[in-house]
Protein backbone atom coordinates (compact mmCIF):
# COMPACT_ATOMS: atom_id res chain seq x y z
CA UNK A 1 0.00 0.00 0.00
CA UNK A 2 2.95 2.34 0.74
CA UNK A 3 4.59 1.63 -2.46
CA UNK A 4 1.60 2.54 -4.78
CA UNK A 5 0.90 5.64 -2.37
CA UNK A 6 4.71 6.68 -2.78
CA UNK A 7 4.23 6.25 -6.26
CA UNK A 8 0.83 8.29 -6.70
CA UNK A 9 2.28 11.26 -5.01
CA UNK A 10 5.50 10.80 -7.40
CA UNK A 11 3.28 10.48 -10.07
CA UNK A 12 1.36 13.98 -9.01
CA UNK A 13 4.50 15.79 -8.31
CA UNK A 14 6.90 14.42 -11.28
CA UNK A 15 3.63 15.00 -13.76
CA UNK A 16 3.36 18.48 -12.79
CA UNK A 17 -0.10 18.00 -11.17
CA UNK A 18 1.27 19.08 -7.95
CA UNK A 19 2.90 22.67 -8.78
CA UNK A 20 -0.27 23.65 -10.98
CA UNK A 21 -2.22 23.17 -7.96
CA UNK A 22 0.34 25.20 -5.73
CA UNK A 23 0.47 27.85 -8.26
CA UNK A 24 -3.26 28.03 -8.74
CA UNK A 25 -3.75 28.32 -4.87
CA UNK A 26 -0.94 31.07 -4.79
CA UNK A 27 -2.84 33.01 -7.64
CA UNK A 28 -6.04 32.27 -5.90
CA UNK A 29 -4.61 33.50 -2.80
CA UNK A 30 -2.63 36.64 -3.64
CA UNK A 31 -6.02 37.91 -5.42
CA UNK A 32 -8.05 37.45 -2.75
CA UNK A 33 -5.83 38.90 -0.49
CA UNK A 34 -5.88 42.01 -2.91
CA UNK A 35 -9.04 42.05 -2.94
CA UNK A 36 -9.82 41.77 0.81
CA UNK A 37 -7.17 44.14 1.47
CA UNK A 38 -8.89 46.82 -1.40
CA UNK A 39 -12.21 46.42 0.41
CA UNK A 40 -11.54 46.77 4.36
CA UNK A 41 -8.97 49.95 3.25
CA UNK A 42 -12.03 51.30 1.15
CA UNK A 43 -14.36 50.30 4.04
CA UNK A 44 -12.14 52.02 7.04
CA UNK A 45 -11.70 55.07 4.56
CA UNK A 46 -15.54 55.40 4.52
CA UNK A 47 -15.92 55.46 8.13
CA UNK A 48 -17.45 52.06 8.58
CA UNK A 49 -17.74 50.29 12.24
CA UNK A 50 -15.15 47.83 12.82
CA UNK A 51 -17.55 45.15 13.68
CA UNK A 52 -19.17 45.55 10.56
CA UNK A 53 -15.96 45.19 8.60
CA UNK A 54 -15.36 42.08 10.40
CA UNK A 55 -18.59 40.28 9.64
CA UNK A 56 -18.34 41.42 5.83
CA UNK A 57 -14.78 39.78 5.80
CA UNK A 58 -16.69 36.97 7.27
CA UNK A 59 -19.16 36.70 4.72
CA UNK A 60 -16.36 36.92 1.99
CA UNK A 61 -14.66 34.59 3.53
CA UNK A 62 -17.31 32.20 3.51
CA UNK A 63 -18.20 33.04 0.05
CA UNK A 64 -14.60 32.41 -1.32
CA UNK A 65 -14.61 28.75 1.00
CA UNK A 66 -18.53 28.27 -1.02
CA UNK A 67 -16.15 28.71 -4.33
CA UNK A 68 -12.90 26.64 -3.28
CA UNK A 69 -15.02 23.63 -1.97
CA UNK A 70 -16.41 23.41 -6.13
CA UNK A 71 -12.69 23.44 -7.03
CA UNK A 72 -11.71 21.27 -4.65
CA UNK A 73 -14.66 19.00 -5.30
CA UNK A 74 -13.28 18.65 -9.19
CA UNK A 75 -9.63 18.44 -7.95
CA UNK A 76 -11.10 15.54 -5.96
CA UNK A 77 -12.84 13.89 -8.82
CA UNK A 78 -10.28 14.84 -11.66
CA UNK A 79 -7.88 13.14 -9.42
CA UNK A 80 -9.51 10.05 -8.55
CA UNK A 81 -11.51 9.48 -10.98
CA UNK A 82 -8.58 8.26 -13.60
CA UNK A 83 -6.41 7.07 -10.92
CA UNK A 84 -7.68 2.98 -11.29
CA UNK A 85 -9.36 3.11 -14.64
CA UNK A 86 -6.65 4.61 -16.69
CA UNK A 87 -4.34 1.93 -15.10
CA UNK A 88 -6.61 -0.52 -16.12
CA UNK A 89 -7.45 0.83 -19.32
CA UNK A 90 -3.57 1.18 -20.46
CA UNK A 91 -2.70 -1.77 -19.12
CA UNK A 92 -0.22 -0.92 -16.32
CA UNK A 93 -2.72 -2.62 -13.78
CA UNK A 94 -1.45 -6.14 -15.29
CA UNK A 95 1.84 -5.65 -14.83
CA UNK A 96 1.23 -4.32 -11.71
CA UNK A 97 -1.30 -6.56 -10.34
CA UNK A 98 0.49 -9.28 -11.73
CA UNK A 99 2.65 -8.75 -8.79
CA UNK A 100 2.19 -10.22 -4.95
CA UNK A 101 0.06 -6.68 -4.92
CA UNK A 102 -3.49 -7.34 -2.87
CA UNK A 103 -6.42 -5.35 -4.96
CA UNK A 104 -7.27 -3.48 -1.78
CA UNK A 105 -3.81 -2.58 -1.20
CA UNK A 106 -3.64 -1.04 -4.13
CA UNK A 107 -6.54 0.61 -3.99
CA UNK A 108 -5.70 1.67 -0.76
CA UNK A 109 -2.56 3.14 -1.81
CA UNK A 110 -3.74 5.09 -4.53
CA UNK A 111 -6.46 6.70 -1.76
CA UNK A 112 -3.92 7.39 0.59
CA UNK A 113 -1.66 9.18 -1.81
CA UNK A 114 -4.31 11.44 -3.47
CA UNK A 115 -5.45 11.98 -0.27
CA UNK A 116 -2.18 13.24 0.71
CA UNK A 117 -1.83 15.41 -2.57
CA UNK A 118 -5.28 17.06 -1.96
CA UNK A 119 -5.18 17.59 1.47
CA UNK A 120 -1.55 19.60 1.05
CA UNK A 121 -3.61 21.49 -1.37
CA UNK A 122 -6.88 21.87 0.01
CA UNK A 123 -5.83 22.62 3.67
CA UNK A 124 -2.71 24.25 2.52
CA UNK A 125 -4.89 26.75 0.08
CA UNK A 126 -7.34 27.49 2.85
CA UNK A 127 -5.06 28.00 5.78
CA UNK A 128 -2.90 30.41 3.51
CA UNK A 129 -6.21 31.71 2.30
CA UNK A 130 -7.63 32.21 6.00
CA UNK A 131 -3.88 33.66 7.09
CA UNK A 132 -3.31 36.19 4.35
CA UNK A 133 -7.23 37.72 4.62
CA UNK A 134 -6.10 37.83 8.55
CA UNK A 135 -3.33 39.80 8.11
CA UNK A 136 -5.25 42.20 5.56
CA UNK A 137 -8.40 42.09 7.46
CA UNK A 138 -8.02 41.80 10.83
CA UNK A 139 -10.49 39.03 10.71
CA UNK A 140 -9.53 35.46 11.82
CA UNK A 141 -11.95 32.89 12.53
CA UNK A 142 -12.55 31.77 15.67
CA UNK A 143 -11.12 28.67 15.05
CA UNK A 144 -8.77 28.36 12.21
CA UNK A 145 -8.40 24.49 12.30
CA UNK A 146 -12.21 23.82 12.22
CA UNK A 147 -12.98 25.17 8.64
CA UNK A 148 -10.02 23.06 7.13
CA UNK A 149 -10.60 20.12 8.35
CA UNK A 150 -14.02 20.32 7.10
CA UNK A 151 -13.02 21.09 3.83
CA UNK A 152 -10.44 18.75 3.20
CA UNK A 153 -12.88 15.92 4.37
CA UNK A 154 -15.39 17.28 1.57
CA UNK A 155 -12.51 16.78 -0.74
CA UNK A 156 -11.56 13.88 0.74
CA UNK A 157 -15.43 12.08 0.94
CA UNK A 158 -15.57 13.48 -3.48
CA UNK A 159 -12.18 11.58 -3.89
CA UNK A 160 -13.80 8.40 -2.63
CA UNK A 161 -16.48 8.26 -4.69
CA UNK A 162 -14.37 9.05 -7.44
CA UNK A 163 -11.97 5.84 -6.54
CA UNK A 164 -15.29 4.06 -6.36
CA UNK A 165 -16.66 4.78 -10.07
CA UNK A 166 -13.00 4.37 -11.32
CA UNK A 167 -12.84 1.07 -10.66
CA UNK A 168 -15.75 -0.01 -12.95
CA UNK A 169 -16.46 3.67 -15.10
CA UNK A 170 -13.95 5.20 -17.83
CA UNK A 171 -12.45 8.40 -16.33
CA UNK A 172 -14.42 10.84 -17.70
CA UNK A 173 -17.48 9.27 -16.83
CA UNK A 174 -16.67 8.62 -13.25
CA UNK A 175 -15.41 12.59 -12.65
CA UNK A 176 -18.65 14.13 -14.20
CA UNK A 177 -20.89 11.85 -12.25
CA UNK A 178 -18.48 12.34 -9.27
CA UNK A 179 -19.40 16.32 -9.35
CA UNK A 180 -22.60 16.03 -10.02
CA UNK A 181 -23.58 14.27 -7.12
CA UNK A 182 -21.22 16.66 -5.04
CA UNK A 183 -23.30 19.80 -6.91
CA UNK A 184 -26.41 17.75 -6.25
CA UNK A 185 -25.91 16.85 -2.54
CA UNK A 186 -25.04 20.94 -1.90
CA UNK A 187 -28.42 21.56 -3.72
CA UNK A 188 -30.06 18.98 -1.13
CA UNK A 189 -28.51 20.54 1.25
CA UNK A 190 -30.38 24.17 0.25
CA UNK A 191 -33.41 23.11 -0.31
CA UNK A 192 -33.68 22.10 3.46
CA UNK A 193 -32.52 25.39 4.47
CA UNK A 194 -35.29 26.97 2.47
CA UNK A 195 -37.61 24.18 3.80
CA UNK A 196 -36.82 25.06 7.34
CA UNK A 197 -37.76 28.29 6.87
CA UNK A 198 -41.07 27.84 5.12
CA UNK A 199 -41.60 25.33 7.88
CA UNK A 200 -41.69 27.86 10.35
CA UNK A 201 -44.72 29.70 8.64
CA UNK A 202 -46.34 26.47 7.29
CA UNK A 203 -45.95 23.88 9.83
CA UNK A 204 -47.43 20.91 6.73
CA UNK A 205 -44.86 21.73 4.83
CA UNK A 206 -41.92 19.55 5.39
CA UNK A 207 -38.82 19.51 2.81
CA UNK A 208 -36.26 18.64 5.64
CA UNK A 209 -36.29 15.08 4.51
CA UNK A 210 -34.62 16.53 1.42
CA UNK A 211 -31.41 17.54 2.95
CA UNK A 212 -31.36 14.41 5.11
CA UNK A 213 -31.45 11.83 2.45
CA UNK A 214 -29.01 13.95 0.54
CA UNK A 215 -26.18 13.56 3.16
CA UNK A 216 -26.80 10.15 4.08
CA UNK A 217 -25.94 9.57 0.13
CA UNK A 218 -23.26 11.58 0.00
CA UNK A 219 -21.89 13.42 3.13
CA UNK A 220 -20.20 16.85 1.67
CA UNK A 221 -23.36 19.10 1.88
CA UNK A 222 -23.11 18.24 5.91
CA UNK A 223 -19.23 18.86 5.91
CA UNK A 224 -19.83 22.37 4.42
CA UNK A 225 -22.11 23.31 6.97
CA UNK A 226 -19.18 22.67 9.29
CA UNK A 227 -16.74 24.96 7.23
CA UNK A 228 -19.30 28.00 7.44
CA UNK A 229 -19.93 27.45 11.23
CA UNK A 230 -15.65 27.33 11.76
CA UNK A 231 -16.00 30.80 9.39
CA UNK A 232 -18.36 32.52 11.01
CA UNK A 233 -17.75 34.84 13.94
CA UNK A 234 -19.03 34.04 17.54
CA UNK A 235 -21.47 37.08 17.45
CA UNK A 236 -22.91 36.46 14.25
CA UNK A 237 -24.16 33.24 15.06
CA UNK A 238 -25.61 34.10 18.93
CA UNK A 239 -27.01 36.81 16.82
CA UNK A 240 -28.80 34.86 13.98
CA UNK A 241 -29.52 31.12 15.73
CA UNK A 242 -33.31 30.78 15.87
CA UNK A 243 -34.32 32.93 12.97
CA UNK A 244 -35.80 31.44 10.28
CA UNK A 245 -35.01 33.35 7.50
CA UNK A 246 -30.99 33.20 8.72
CA UNK A 247 -31.58 29.43 9.21
CA UNK A 248 -32.39 29.39 5.45
CA UNK A 249 -29.44 30.86 4.29
CA UNK A 250 -26.92 27.86 2.58
CA UNK A 251 -24.10 30.54 3.78
CA UNK A 252 -25.28 30.01 8.11
CA UNK A 253 -24.72 27.43 10.02
CA UNK A 254 -25.80 28.01 13.25
CA UNK A 255 -24.39 24.61 14.85
CA UNK A 256 -21.77 22.70 13.52
CA UNK A 257 -22.18 18.87 12.53
CA UNK A 258 -23.28 16.53 14.89
CA UNK A 259 -21.42 13.99 16.68
CA UNK A 260 -23.73 11.18 14.91
CA UNK A 261 -23.26 12.93 11.37
CA UNK A 262 -19.78 13.09 11.62
CA UNK A 263 -20.06 9.42 12.66
CA UNK A 264 -21.94 8.33 9.37
CA UNK A 265 -19.13 10.68 7.70
CA UNK A 266 -16.71 8.92 8.69
CA UNK A 267 -18.66 5.49 8.10
CA UNK A 268 -19.83 6.24 4.66
CA UNK A 269 -16.22 7.01 3.87
CA UNK A 270 -15.28 3.26 5.41
CA UNK A 271 -18.33 1.75 3.04
CA UNK A 272 -17.29 3.19 0.08
CA UNK A 273 -14.22 2.27 0.11
CA UNK A 274 -14.69 -1.26 1.25
CA UNK A 275 -17.45 -1.07 -1.86
CA UNK A 276 -14.85 0.40 -4.49
CA UNK A 277 -12.07 -2.70 -3.04
CA UNK A 278 -14.55 -5.06 -3.34
CA UNK A 279 -15.47 -3.61 -6.98
CA UNK A 280 -12.02 -3.95 -7.25
CA UNK A 281 -11.26 -7.65 -6.51
CA UNK A 282 -14.61 -9.00 -8.84
CA UNK A 283 -13.27 -6.65 -11.58
CA UNK A 284 -11.85 -9.19 -14.59
CA UNK A 285 -8.77 -7.84 -15.93
CA UNK B 1 18.31 -22.09 -7.88
CA UNK B 2 16.68 -25.20 -6.28
CA UNK B 3 15.36 -27.48 -9.22
CA UNK B 4 11.78 -29.26 -8.11
CA UNK B 5 10.19 -32.13 -10.06
CA UNK B 6 6.81 -30.85 -9.57
CA UNK B 7 5.12 -28.95 -12.77
CA UNK B 8 5.28 -25.32 -12.35
CA UNK B 9 2.12 -24.55 -14.27
CA UNK B 10 -0.72 -27.54 -13.67
CA UNK B 11 -4.27 -27.26 -15.37
CA UNK B 12 -6.86 -29.31 -15.82
CA UNK B 13 -10.02 -28.58 -17.90
CA UNK B 14 -9.69 -25.03 -16.89
CA UNK B 15 -12.60 -22.92 -17.89
CA UNK B 16 -13.32 -19.62 -18.70
CA UNK B 17 -16.66 -18.14 -20.32
CA UNK B 18 -17.37 -14.46 -20.90
CA UNK B 19 -20.98 -13.79 -21.60
CA UNK B 20 -22.09 -16.48 -24.04
CA UNK B 21 -19.07 -17.23 -25.51
CA UNK B 22 -16.58 -19.97 -24.35
CA UNK B 23 -12.46 -18.21 -24.01
CA UNK B 24 -11.38 -21.64 -22.75
CA UNK B 25 -13.22 -24.64 -23.08
CA UNK B 26 -11.94 -26.96 -20.95
CA UNK B 27 -8.03 -26.38 -20.70
CA UNK B 28 -5.28 -29.00 -19.99
CA UNK B 29 -1.97 -28.63 -19.32
CA UNK B 30 1.66 -28.75 -17.56
CA UNK B 31 4.84 -26.82 -17.94
CA UNK B 32 7.84 -28.65 -16.05
CA UNK B 33 10.62 -26.65 -14.42
CA UNK B 34 13.35 -25.91 -16.33
CA UNK B 35 12.14 -25.71 -19.88
CA UNK B 36 10.56 -22.89 -22.32
CA UNK B 37 7.00 -24.11 -23.33
CA UNK B 38 5.90 -22.29 -26.40
CA UNK B 39 1.66 -21.70 -25.79
CA UNK B 40 0.73 -21.46 -29.34
CA UNK B 41 -2.93 -20.56 -31.31
CA UNK B 42 -4.37 -18.59 -33.77
CA UNK B 43 -5.83 -15.38 -32.52
CA UNK B 44 -8.85 -15.43 -30.09
CA UNK B 45 -7.74 -19.51 -28.63
CA UNK B 46 -7.69 -18.76 -24.87
CA UNK B 47 -4.08 -17.75 -24.76
CA UNK B 48 -4.07 -14.62 -23.29
CA UNK B 49 -7.32 -15.68 -20.96
CA UNK B 50 -4.98 -18.90 -19.89
CA UNK B 51 -2.27 -16.46 -18.84
CA UNK B 52 -4.25 -14.23 -17.09
CA UNK B 53 -6.39 -16.99 -15.26
CA UNK B 54 -2.93 -18.34 -14.19
CA UNK B 55 -2.08 -14.95 -12.45
CA UNK B 56 -5.13 -14.39 -11.46
CA UNK B 57 -5.83 -11.38 -13.09
CA UNK B 58 -8.93 -13.33 -14.13
CA UNK B 59 -11.55 -15.73 -12.66
CA UNK B 60 -11.79 -19.11 -14.08
CA UNK B 61 -15.29 -20.20 -14.70
CA UNK B 62 -15.00 -23.91 -14.04
CA UNK B 63 -11.62 -26.54 -13.80
CA UNK B 64 -8.58 -26.62 -11.16
CA UNK B 65 -4.69 -25.96 -11.41
CA UNK B 66 -1.56 -24.57 -9.56
CA UNK B 67 1.14 -22.46 -10.61
CA UNK B 68 4.48 -22.72 -8.47
CA UNK B 69 2.93 -25.82 -6.75
CA UNK B 70 0.11 -23.39 -5.26
CA UNK B 71 -3.55 -22.85 -6.43
CA UNK B 72 -3.99 -20.10 -9.29
CA UNK B 73 -3.33 -16.32 -8.64
CA UNK B 74 -2.01 -17.53 -4.98
CA UNK B 75 -0.38 -14.28 -3.60
CA UNK B 76 3.33 -15.97 -2.80
CA UNK B 77 3.31 -17.52 -5.58
CA UNK B 78 3.18 -14.75 -7.46
CA UNK B 79 6.05 -13.01 -6.15
CA UNK B 80 8.04 -16.04 -8.33
CA UNK B 81 6.50 -15.33 -11.15
CA UNK B 82 8.02 -12.52 -14.00
CA UNK B 83 5.44 -11.92 -16.35
CA UNK B 84 5.44 -9.38 -19.55
CA UNK B 85 2.10 -8.63 -20.64
CA UNK B 86 0.93 -8.42 -24.28
CA UNK B 87 -0.23 -5.06 -23.62
CA UNK B 88 2.86 -3.76 -22.19
CA UNK B 89 2.52 -0.36 -20.31
CA UNK B 90 4.77 1.22 -17.89
CA UNK B 91 4.45 4.73 -16.25
CA UNK B 92 5.51 7.14 -18.66
CA UNK B 93 6.53 9.41 -16.06
CA UNK B 94 9.16 6.72 -14.27
CA UNK B 95 12.07 6.57 -15.69
CA UNK B 96 13.82 3.09 -16.31
CA UNK B 97 15.62 2.86 -13.72
CA UNK B 98 12.34 3.66 -11.32
CA UNK B 99 10.14 0.91 -13.05
CA UNK B 100 12.55 -1.92 -11.69
CA UNK B 101 12.50 -0.24 -8.53
CA UNK B 102 9.10 -0.04 -8.05
CA UNK B 103 8.41 -3.51 -9.56
CA UNK B 104 11.82 -4.60 -6.84
CA UNK B 105 9.50 -3.30 -3.93
CA UNK B 106 6.44 -4.72 -4.88
CA UNK B 107 8.30 -8.57 -4.77
CA UNK B 108 10.22 -7.70 -1.86
CA UNK B 109 13.34 -7.75 -3.67
CA UNK B 110 16.20 -7.19 -1.07
CA UNK B 111 17.86 -3.74 -0.65
CA UNK B 112 21.45 -4.82 -0.50
CA UNK B 113 22.47 -5.23 -4.12
CA UNK B 114 19.41 -3.66 -6.27
CA UNK B 115 20.97 -0.86 -7.70
CA UNK B 116 23.32 -3.61 -9.37
CA UNK B 117 20.37 -6.02 -10.14
CA UNK B 118 18.70 -2.81 -11.64
CA UNK B 119 21.98 -2.37 -14.48
CA UNK B 120 22.08 -5.98 -14.55
CA UNK B 121 18.46 -6.44 -16.14
CA UNK B 122 18.78 -3.28 -17.65
CA UNK B 123 22.09 -3.99 -19.36
CA UNK B 124 20.52 -7.70 -20.31
CA UNK B 125 17.73 -6.09 -22.35
CA UNK B 126 20.58 -3.68 -24.39
CA UNK B 127 18.96 -0.51 -22.11
CA UNK B 128 22.06 -0.12 -19.94
CA UNK B 129 22.30 3.82 -21.44
CA UNK B 130 19.16 4.54 -20.72
CA UNK B 131 18.67 3.82 -17.10
CA UNK B 132 17.70 7.66 -16.49
CA UNK B 133 15.04 8.20 -19.49
CA UNK B 134 11.85 8.17 -18.66
CA UNK B 135 9.88 5.30 -19.91
CA UNK B 136 7.59 7.97 -21.92
CA UNK B 137 10.89 8.99 -23.83
CA UNK B 138 10.97 5.34 -25.56
CA UNK B 139 9.94 3.52 -28.25
CA UNK B 140 7.75 0.49 -28.02
CA UNK B 141 10.32 -1.58 -29.07
CA UNK B 142 12.34 0.00 -26.13
CA UNK B 143 9.37 -0.55 -23.63
CA UNK B 144 9.25 -4.14 -24.51
CA UNK B 145 12.55 -4.66 -24.16
CA UNK B 146 12.10 -2.90 -20.58
CA UNK B 147 9.43 -5.30 -19.92
CA UNK B 148 11.80 -7.97 -20.48
CA UNK B 149 14.04 -6.84 -17.68
CA UNK B 150 10.58 -6.11 -15.70
CA UNK B 151 9.68 -9.66 -15.90
CA UNK B 152 12.81 -11.13 -14.98
CA UNK B 153 14.00 -9.21 -11.86
CA UNK B 154 14.78 -11.29 -9.16
CA UNK B 155 15.48 -14.59 -10.86
CA UNK B 156 12.10 -15.52 -11.00
CA UNK B 157 10.97 -19.37 -11.07
CA UNK B 158 8.96 -19.02 -13.74
CA UNK B 159 8.56 -16.02 -16.59
CA UNK B 160 5.52 -15.49 -18.29
CA UNK B 161 5.95 -13.77 -21.77
CA UNK B 162 3.02 -12.82 -23.35
CA UNK B 163 3.76 -12.46 -27.27
CA UNK B 164 7.52 -10.84 -26.36
CA UNK B 165 8.29 -9.82 -29.09
CA UNK B 166 5.52 -8.41 -31.28
CA UNK B 167 7.35 -4.86 -31.07
CA UNK B 168 10.68 -6.20 -31.83
CA UNK B 169 12.99 -5.83 -34.95
CA UNK B 170 14.69 -8.96 -36.12
CA UNK B 171 17.87 -8.02 -34.50
CA UNK B 172 15.43 -7.86 -30.97
CA UNK B 173 13.81 -10.90 -31.69
CA UNK B 174 17.19 -12.96 -31.70
CA UNK B 175 18.29 -11.10 -28.68
CA UNK B 176 15.04 -12.41 -26.72
CA UNK B 177 15.35 -16.01 -27.70
CA UNK B 178 19.12 -15.88 -26.39
CA UNK B 179 18.40 -13.79 -23.33
CA UNK B 180 15.56 -16.75 -22.60
CA UNK B 181 18.34 -19.14 -22.87
CA UNK B 182 20.32 -17.82 -20.55
CA UNK B 183 17.07 -17.39 -17.94
CA UNK B 184 16.25 -21.69 -18.88
CA UNK B 185 20.24 -22.09 -18.20
CA UNK B 186 19.67 -20.45 -14.66
CA UNK B 187 16.58 -22.91 -14.26
CA UNK B 188 13.68 -21.08 -14.62
CA UNK B 189 10.53 -22.20 -16.71
CA UNK B 190 9.42 -20.12 -19.48
CA UNK B 191 6.16 -19.85 -20.80
CA UNK B 192 6.21 -18.29 -24.05
CA UNK B 193 2.50 -17.46 -25.35
CA UNK B 194 2.93 -16.60 -29.13
CA UNK B 195 1.48 -16.71 -32.58
CA UNK B 196 5.25 -16.24 -34.09
CA UNK B 197 5.61 -19.99 -35.40
CA UNK B 198 9.52 -19.49 -36.32
CA UNK B 199 10.22 -18.49 -33.20
CA UNK B 200 8.38 -20.76 -30.97
CA UNK B 201 10.28 -23.81 -32.92
CA UNK B 202 13.87 -21.89 -32.29
CA UNK B 203 13.73 -21.71 -28.51
CA UNK B 204 10.91 -23.88 -27.32
CA UNK B 205 11.42 -27.27 -25.58
CA UNK B 206 7.70 -28.62 -25.82
CA UNK B 207 4.62 -26.67 -27.18
CA UNK B 208 0.89 -26.79 -26.54
CA UNK B 209 -1.43 -25.98 -29.53
CA UNK B 210 -4.51 -24.18 -28.66
CA UNK B 211 -7.73 -23.61 -30.57
CA UNK B 212 -10.66 -22.25 -29.60
CA UNK B 213 -9.87 -22.66 -25.66
CA UNK B 214 -8.51 -26.43 -26.26
CA UNK B 215 -5.24 -27.87 -26.20
CA UNK B 216 -4.67 -29.74 -29.15
CA UNK B 217 -1.37 -30.94 -29.01
CA UNK B 218 1.24 -30.96 -26.66
CA UNK B 219 4.96 -32.44 -26.38
CA UNK B 220 7.79 -32.02 -27.97
CA UNK B 221 8.90 -30.31 -30.99
CA UNK B 222 9.39 -33.64 -32.65
CA UNK B 223 5.64 -35.22 -31.44
CA UNK B 224 3.81 -32.46 -32.07
CA UNK B 225 5.33 -32.26 -35.97
CA UNK B 226 4.92 -36.10 -36.31
CA UNK B 227 7.56 -38.13 -38.29
CA UNK B 228 10.61 -37.57 -40.47
CA UNK B 229 9.44 -37.80 -44.13
CA UNK B 230 11.44 -38.20 -47.17
CA UNK B 231 9.21 -36.83 -50.06
CA UNK B 232 10.62 -37.66 -53.63
CA UNK B 233 9.17 -35.90 -56.77
CA UNK B 234 9.65 -38.35 -59.87
CA UNK B 235 8.05 -40.19 -62.58
CA UNK B 236 5.27 -42.52 -61.95
CA UNK B 237 7.15 -46.22 -60.37
CA UNK B 238 5.37 -49.13 -61.24
CA UNK B 239 3.38 -51.89 -58.47
CA UNK B 240 6.64 -53.84 -58.72
CA UNK B 241 8.94 -50.72 -58.60
CA UNK B 242 7.25 -49.56 -55.25
CA UNK B 243 7.55 -53.32 -54.04
CA UNK B 244 11.31 -53.21 -54.24
CA UNK B 245 11.74 -50.08 -52.42
CA UNK B 246 9.97 -51.82 -49.14
CA UNK B 247 13.11 -51.79 -47.90
CA UNK B 248 13.59 -48.42 -47.37
CA UNK B 249 9.98 -48.36 -44.88
CA UNK B 250 6.62 -47.33 -45.16
CA UNK B 251 6.22 -46.10 -47.99
CA UNK B 252 2.67 -43.89 -49.69
CA UNK B 253 2.25 -42.03 -53.00
CA UNK B 254 0.58 -38.66 -52.79
CA UNK B 255 0.30 -37.48 -56.61
CA UNK B 256 3.52 -37.37 -58.16
CA UNK B 257 5.72 -37.60 -54.96
CA UNK B 258 6.65 -41.01 -53.04
CA UNK B 259 5.97 -39.95 -49.28
CA UNK B 260 8.69 -42.29 -47.53
CA UNK B 261 8.18 -42.35 -43.53
CA UNK B 262 11.00 -42.42 -41.06
CA UNK B 263 13.74 -42.79 -43.21
CA UNK B 264 16.98 -42.23 -41.50
CA UNK B 265 18.82 -39.50 -43.84
CA UNK B 266 21.98 -41.75 -44.04
CA UNK B 267 19.64 -43.73 -46.23
CA UNK B 268 18.20 -41.29 -48.51
CA UNK B 269 21.54 -41.64 -50.93
CA UNK B 270 20.71 -45.41 -51.03
CA UNK B 271 17.19 -44.35 -51.51
CA UNK B 272 18.05 -42.38 -54.76
CA UNK B 273 20.43 -44.56 -56.08
CA UNK B 274 17.82 -47.31 -56.07
CA UNK B 275 15.39 -45.31 -58.05
CA UNK B 276 18.29 -44.29 -60.39
CA UNK B 277 18.06 -48.34 -60.94
CA UNK B 278 14.76 -49.00 -61.55
CA UNK B 279 15.60 -45.91 -64.04
CA UNK B 280 13.42 -43.34 -62.59
CA UNK B 281 13.52 -39.95 -63.60
CA UNK B 282 13.92 -37.63 -59.70
CA UNK B 283 13.04 -34.15 -59.63
CA UNK B 284 13.48 -33.42 -56.16
CA UNK B 285 14.05 -35.11 -52.99
CA UNK B 286 13.06 -33.27 -49.87
CA UNK B 287 13.64 -34.54 -46.68
CA UNK B 288 12.96 -33.27 -43.06
CA UNK B 289 9.88 -32.79 -40.63
CA UNK B 290 6.62 -30.95 -41.48
CA UNK B 291 6.93 -27.27 -40.76
CA UNK B 292 5.31 -25.98 -38.10
CA UNK B 293 3.09 -23.82 -39.33
CA UNK B 294 1.89 -27.19 -41.61
CA UNK B 295 0.68 -28.66 -38.34
CA UNK B 296 -0.36 -25.59 -36.68
CA UNK B 297 -2.36 -25.28 -40.01
CA UNK B 298 -3.64 -28.97 -39.64
CA UNK B 299 -3.98 -28.65 -36.23
CA UNK B 300 -6.28 -25.54 -35.64
CA UNK B 301 -8.76 -26.94 -38.94
CA UNK B 302 -6.90 -24.76 -41.72
CA UNK B 303 -5.99 -26.80 -44.77
CA UNK B 304 -2.19 -25.82 -45.49
CA UNK B 305 -1.43 -24.29 -48.81
CA UNK B 306 -0.71 -26.32 -51.80
CA UNK B 307 3.24 -26.16 -52.34
CA UNK B 308 4.42 -24.73 -55.30
CA UNK B 309 5.00 -26.67 -58.05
Amino acid sequence: MITIARLTIGEAARRRILWVLVILAAIAVGITGWGVDRLVTLARENGTAEFQIQFGVSQILIFIAFQFTFVLAMTAAFLGSPAIASDLESGIALALLARPLRRTSYLLGRWLGLAVVLVAYGGGSALLAILVVGRVSGYTPPSVLMPIVYLSAEGLVVLTLSLLLSTRLPPIGAGAIAVVAFGLSWMAGAIERVGLAITASNPGVNLEIVGQVGRALLPTDGLWRGVVYGLEPGIVIAAASGQPLAEANPFFAASPPTVGFLAWAVTWVLLVTLLAAFSLRRREL
Amino acid sequence: MTRSTEPVIDVTDLRKRYGRVDALAGLTMAVQPGEIFGFLGPNGAGKTTTVKLLLGLARPSGGRGTLLGEPLGDREARRRVGYLPELFRFQPWLRAREVLALHADLIGLPGADRARRFEDSLGLVGLADRAGSAVGTFSKGMQQRLGLGVALLGEPALVILDEPTSALDPIGRIDVRAILRTARERGAAIFLNSHLLSEVEQVCDRVAIVDRGRVVAEGTLAAVLGAQETRVRCEAVDPAGLASLAAFGPLRVEGRELVFVDLLEPRVPDLVAALVDLGVRIQAVVSGRESLERRFLELVGHPPPEAPT
